[in-house]
């Protein structure tokens, strides 16, 4: 693998770029997914509109989506703004209905417990339906990992540079070197959100663990 | 915007000839549903033995989720540069696309069809052997139609993402709703790139909606809870019922 | 406790992406950087497109001026013309290296001239007023339409014009732009009369081109005139009598107001000194033996001088 020897400073910068590039959107996306997850629990009505709604965002050809971006919002052409946007927009898509069931799967016992303890609503759902519904939460944010880190690398046919660049600098050159390094760095660095993810989901849920440390 | 999306999806040229929509939509259901198939010959039997043996679990799942992770562009170019110079005609090219196709489809139609058997109800496993079925009975008789749903769930998913990745075909210069994409970006007719992406969605759509169709009538009521029964038997009425004691919610 | 646990994970996984936001904040990892020790004569933005040739030459470009002290950002490989030139147009790009005839007639509709001073007049004209062509090269790379020996033998091909009776039975292909732009499709039919069974769309004159017509899928195909695979292959390209493909000679195209005294002088240096048969042989090192542009270009402006 000398190619990779001699390129290994470049690997990494695009490496650096795509974790950037796949990365934000997954905490800007939960961001906006809580809120919208919620509102789909709370309202009975909205959460078929909701599922139906961010199923039929995610099945927008990502190519499609980086192209048409920058005419919808008027932003520049290579601006990598546009790339963030449409990631934040799938990574929403995934996680709306993951944040409703999730959310969903806390007991009601438990949630009627919390309100006659007196925790009104806003202080119950931090404290006790949302830490409830991490594990099943950070499920849904792995599956919108892996499939970030694949998606940003159809961003090379607009020129935007990340590990994709390898594929599309490696295919027009023919030269299969470049596209079988950024495939493995790919798969590495999904695995690498994902043990992100996983490493902290087993630190927020301190209390699936003591159960089987107690017995 | 909206108006120019709305006239090019109008235009009578665009619905006829070499590059019309029916005809690229015709390729794209074939590229889906040929690499769909051939991920479900490979999937569930393998998903089906891993659920029943329990054998090799750690390994499959593992590799499902690494193989979830390959970034189809990448996959593509591999599978042109292997596959390309060792094969002529216009197979050199379907080739690559369908090997990524493939590659993309496993992994959720693998899941569903070993979930699928791992959560069948112990139960009716039981009843199965109790009944003295082997092995291979009670795959095919009990576990198989109770690992439907989930089955079902996983082509559905598979489904939904070769639709939407199916799209890259065009990047090796192949038919498929992709080509407007493609074509689109390299002319700037943001018209046609628009019109490419609502129609693959709308096809996503349809396609979803005749798979949950068919689930549903492949499906045995048994498991969807979808029968009211109208009459038990009641032996003190003397008279055997005269309609099926399960009959299927309108 | 619990609450710090948390707080600590968090930060480890925020650290992680502000590494990453950090590092990333250049826009461009591939970026050269100018020289630090020379006073800085401004910044400038070179472009390519997608295809190796325009990489290898927007490398050149960038490697001769950050040599002057010029602050470079290189972004590389972004697309066909028609998706470069908005980003030329809204500033995302400033440089790009461009070819003269294809350029003039994207620019403008009737352009007429075919050889290599007529069209670069022609083309100073047509160019729009936020932007300018520099001095031009004696380096060509003309689009050729290419076929096997086989089909040029069995057809008696010697120039396009010899396609017109067998066209309708023969596939071409070319870049998806082609299907569109003047040089292609529809300059085909209006200079040769030929209407072709259908059109191909691959990639520009890349591997996908090249593999297509070795495998018979089209007959006839677009390629530039410097790719190695052309004589790699024994392709043959059709002669152009009636000039579809007029002259095109390298050019930088910038955007006027950052064109300064320094930077027009390393790029008419650089064009001076490049030919046909140069860059002809500096395509070859990056596609066929698979070096990198940055260093090809890098050797190029050594040996000339230049960097």
């Amino acid at each position: 693998m000398t190619w990779l020897r001699d390129h290994f400073g470049e690997v990494l910068s695009l490496t650096v770029q795509h974790i950037y590039l796949a990365g934000v959107p997954l905490i800007l996306g939960l961001l906006i997914a809580l809120p919208l997850g919620w509102l789909a629990r709370r309202y009975r009505g909205l959460y078929p509109v909701l599922i139906i709604g961010t199923g039929l965002l995610y099945t927008i050809p990502s190519l499609a989506l980086f192209i048409m971006l920058p005419v919808l919002l008027g932003t520049h052409v290579l601006d990598r703004t546009n790339v963030l946007i449409a990631m934040t927009i799938y990574t929403v898509a995934l996680l709306v209905r993951t944040v409703a069931d999730g959310l969903g799967a806390v007991p009601d016992a438990v949630n009627q417990s919390a309100t006659a303890m007196g925790y009104k609503r806003g202080r119950r759902f931090v404290s006790v339906e949302l830490p409830l519904a991490v594990p099943v939460i950070s499920a849904g944010l792995r599956v919108a990992a892996v499939s970030n880190v694949s998606i940003v690398s159809v961003a090379a046919l607009i020129g935007v540079q990340q590990l994709g660049s390898l594929f599309t600098d490696g295919f027009s050159r023919a030269f299969v070197e470049p596209i079988l390094v950024g495939v493995v760095a790919c798969v590495l660095l999904a695995l690498l959100f994902d043990g992100v993810i996983l490493g902290v989901t087993f630190l927020a849920t301190p209390w699936l663990r003591a159960g089987k440390a107690s017995g | 915007m909206i108006n120019n999306i709305f006239a090019w999806l109008t235009d009578g040229a665009h619905w006829q000839g070499y590059d019309g929509i029916p005809r690229r939509l015709l390729e794209h259901l074939a590229y889906s549903f040929t690499a769909l198939l051939i991920a479900a010959l490979i999937a569930i039997p393998l998903g089906l033995y891993i659920g029943h043996t329990g054998r090799g679990r750690f390994l499959v799942v593992n590799a499902v989720g690494a193989a979830r992770a390959i970034p189809s562009l990448g996959l593509l170019f591999l599978a042109f540069f292997w596959l390309g110079p060792r094969l002529s005609g216009d197979i050199a090219f379907l080739a690559p696309a369908g090997l990524v196709l493939v590659v993309l489809a496993i992994p959720p139609i693998l899941s569903g069809a070993y979930a699928g058997v791992e959560g069948v109800d112990p139960d009716a496993r039981d009843a199965a052997k109790g009944m003295g079925m082997r092995g291979s009975q009670v795959l095919r008789h009990v576990e198989f139609p109770c690992a439907l749903p989930l089955i079902m769930s996983g082509v559905r998913s598979g489904m939904l993402q070769v639709i939407a990745t199916a799209t890259i075909a065009a990047v090796l210069g192949l038919g498929g709703l992709g080509r407007f994409l493609i074509d689109g970006l390299a002319t700037q007719d943001f018209s046609q790139t628009a019109s490419g992406a609502i129609l693959v969605a709308v096809l996503a759509l349809v396609v979803d909606l005749a798979l949950a169709l068919v689930q549903r009538s492949v499906v045995s009521r048994g498991l969807t809870g979808r029968y009211r029964p109208v009459e038990t038997f009641n032996p003190d009425a003397g008279a055997t019922p005269s309609a099926p004691a399960l009959q299927q919610n309108a | 406790m619990k609450r710090t646990r948390i707080a600590l994970a968090v930060t480890a996984a925020a650290t992680l992406f502000g590494v990453a936001a950090c590092g990333s904040g250049s826009g461009d990892p591939l970026a050269t950087g100018g020289s630090a020790s020379k006073a800085s004569s401004g910044s400038i933005v070179v472009g390519s497109a997608n295809f190796p040739e325009s990489a290898l030459l927007a490398e050149i470009y960038a490697g001769a001026l950050s040599a002057k002290g010029v602050k470079v950002d290189k972004k590389l490989n972004i697309g066909s013309r028609e998706t470069y030139i908005p980003a030329l147009k809204d500033g995302s790009i400033d440089l790009i290296p461009e070819y003269t005839g294809v350029l003039d007639q994207y620019f403008n509709k009737n352009a007429k001239a075919t050889t290599a001073d007529a069209v670069y007049a022609e083309l100073k004209a047509a160019v729009p007023a936020t932007m300018t062509v520099l001095n031009k090269s004696a380096a060509e790379d003309k689009d050729a339409v290419v076929v096997t020996q086989q089909t040029a033998a069995k057809f008696g091909l010697k120039s396009i014009a010899d396609l017109g009776p067998q066209a309708k039975n023969l596939t071409l292909g070319g870049p998806p732009e082609w299907k569109t732009r003047p040089t292609g499709v529809p300059g085909l039919k209006k200079v040769y009369n030929l209407d072709f069974k259908t059109f191909r769309p691959l990639d520009a004159g890349g591997p996908l081109s090249v593999q297509a017509l070795k495998n018979g899928q089209v007959d006839a195909v677009n390629l530039f005139t410097t790719d190695p695979s052309i004589a790699d292959n024994g392709f043959v390209i059709l002669d152009d009598p009636k000039s579809l493909f007029a002259a095109q000679n390298v050019v930088p195209l910038i955007t006027k107001s950052k064109v300064t005294p320094t930077i027009s002088a390393t790029l008419d240096a650089i064009s001076a000194k490049l030919d046909t048969a140069t860059l002809g042989q500096l395509v070859k090192e990056v596609v066929v033996d698979k070096k990198d542009a940055a260093v090809v270009a890098k050797e190029f402006l050594a040996k000339n001088g230049l960097g």
